[in-house]
């Protein structure tokens, strides 16, 4: 395979636009499901919240302004190709760079603060944005991200189970972690669950699966049943749009898996908001 | 039915209104989130006069997104209001009228509400552009140098929310 150059300027560009567009224009897959919910919805004054919440992707995408408010913190899962090599620039400040670029020229709210504990003082760029790179063959990078608000952020949770706690354990945590959450993040929400690895592996996954289109399951057809029954159980706790009742407390549950230790069953649940923005982009 | 409310709002207008009422907000609110919040409460704490009069106000839990050219403002949804109730009874203590956000507040917030005759509305979380449409104005009122979290002075004009604790601490909020 031959070696591919590519530019730093242009995967800035890239990453720039893949920030605003997806503050902008919500993904089909959200919609879709807003759409079907908002006919099926028992309750008057759900039908209402999601009537409002697909005019408010309408309003966002025709006026290029921010579905919310909250345009979160920029998370990248990068696939970089081994045989591109970046020219003028570093691929790290090149993706902050485009970063830094959509959350000021795209009128994107900057919401990161320098020091998480005493200094708080935001960053006026929205950067850093937090960069998983993962190394494959190819000429390629591939770029998927997201933002993510924190009003749903706040409610996810990580849970070292151990072997035994079993399927009903998985089943029970991630149950007892969207109770909690009621009516704080936005319902409907997206609950992406990450099963396995180790204590971080899982995290990552939890947040990788609220990335993945809604409309797919799990490639393994027990996750995939568990994924559809989980769905089923928190649309039956009735929190309902904004919380205020109703049978659409979320829209989509996502299982992302991986192997884990003979001692340990990680769990962690991250929750996301009706406003799950995410695309990909490759260069 | 949607009920038409001007605001400051009234002993006799709180009164009046019951969880669950859709209202449409008119007249103009202040806005405050978490770090505006922790500097009012540490001024009322120190016994300090606060840089806004809050006395008869609603605040709105908001960090707008900037204004394109041409908007009196950006995107500018509600935040989750939990956050705030730490610094909430202080606020109420002073004559805070109002409170607009989402989600859920603890008990020590709802008694104060009682307490003091204040309503919470929430407005949709994540309805963010729709919901700017209803601003018409905002003017920094202090902490700029919060940026997106300083207080402001939105004008509005038929807001839309919902009462979800009223002045008696009933709530619709599921449980
Ligand atoms: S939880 Fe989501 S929809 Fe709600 S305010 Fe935060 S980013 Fe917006």
């Amino acid at each position: 395979m031959e070696i591919r150059t590519i530019n730093a300027a242009d995967i800035t560009e890239a990453v720039k636009k893949l920030f605003m567009d997806m503050n902008y224009h919500i993904g089909k897959d959200i919609l879709s499901a807003l759409q079907k919910a908002q006919q099926e919805e028992t309750s008057p004054i759900g039908k209402n919240v999601l009537g409002q919440l697909i005019e408010n992707h309408a309003i966002a995408s025709s006026e290029e302004v921010p579905i919310c408010q909250d345009t979160g913190m920029a998370v990248l899962f990068v696939e970089y190709g081994d045989h591109v090599v970046i020219e003028n620039g570093s691929f790290e400040e090149a993706v902050q760079e485009g970063v830094r670029r959509a959350y000021i020229d795209g009128y994107l709210r900057k919401s990161v603060v320098s020091d998480p504990v005493f200094d708080r003082i935001n960053t006026r760029d929205n950067t850093p944005a937090i960069i998983y790179t993962q190394i494959v063959s190819g000429q390629e990078i591939r770029i998927l991200g997201g933002c993510k608000g924190f009003g749903s952020e706040n409610m996810s949770s990580v849970k070292m189970l151990t072997p035994s706690a079993g399927l009903e354990g998985v089943r029970q945590f991630v149950l007892d972690v969207v109770r909690y959450a009621g009516p704080n993040p936005c319902p409907p929400i997206v609950v992406g669950i990450g099963i396995g690895g180790t204590f971080e592996k899982a995290a990552m996954l939890a947040k990788k699966a609220t990335l993945r289109p809604i409309d797919t399951g799990h490639p393994d057809e027990r996750y995939a049943r568990l994924e559809k029954e989980l769905l089923e159980e928190i649309n039956g706790m009735g929190f309902g749009p904004a919380g205020l009742g109703g049978i659409t407390t979320a829209l989509g549950v996502n299982i992302e898996t991986f192997p884990t230790h003979i001692a340990g069953m990680p769990v962690a649940v991250n929750i996301c908001c009706h406003a799950a923005r995410h695309q990909e982009t490759v260069i | 039915m949607t009920k038409k409310i001007t605001l400051p709002l009234t002993d006799e207008t709180i009164r009046d209104l019951h969880a669950g009422d859709s209202v449409l907000l008119t007249g103009t609110v202040i806005t405050g989130r978490d770090a505006a919040h922790k500097r009012l409460y540490e001024l009322i704490e120190k016994g300090e006069p606060l840089p806004v009069d809050i006395n008869g106000e609603v605040i709105y839990y908001v960090g707008p997104a900037p204004a394109k050219p041409g908007h009196a403002v950006g995107p500018a949804g509600p935040t989750s209001s939990y956050r705030m109730d730490k610094y909430t009874p202080a606020l109420l203590d002073r004559g805070l009228k109002g409170m607009i956000g989402k989600g859920a507040r603890n008990q020590e917030v709802i008694d104060s509400m009682v307490k003091n005759g204040v309503v919470y509305f929430a407005a949709i979380g994540g309805a963010a552009a729709l919901i700017s449409r209803s601003i018409k104005k905002a003017e920094t009122l202090a902490y700029e140098d919060l940026g997106t979290e300083a207080i402001y002075r939105f004008t509005v004009e038929d807001f839309p929310a919902i009462v979800v604790i009223d002045s008696y601490g009933e709530s619709v909020l599921v449980k």
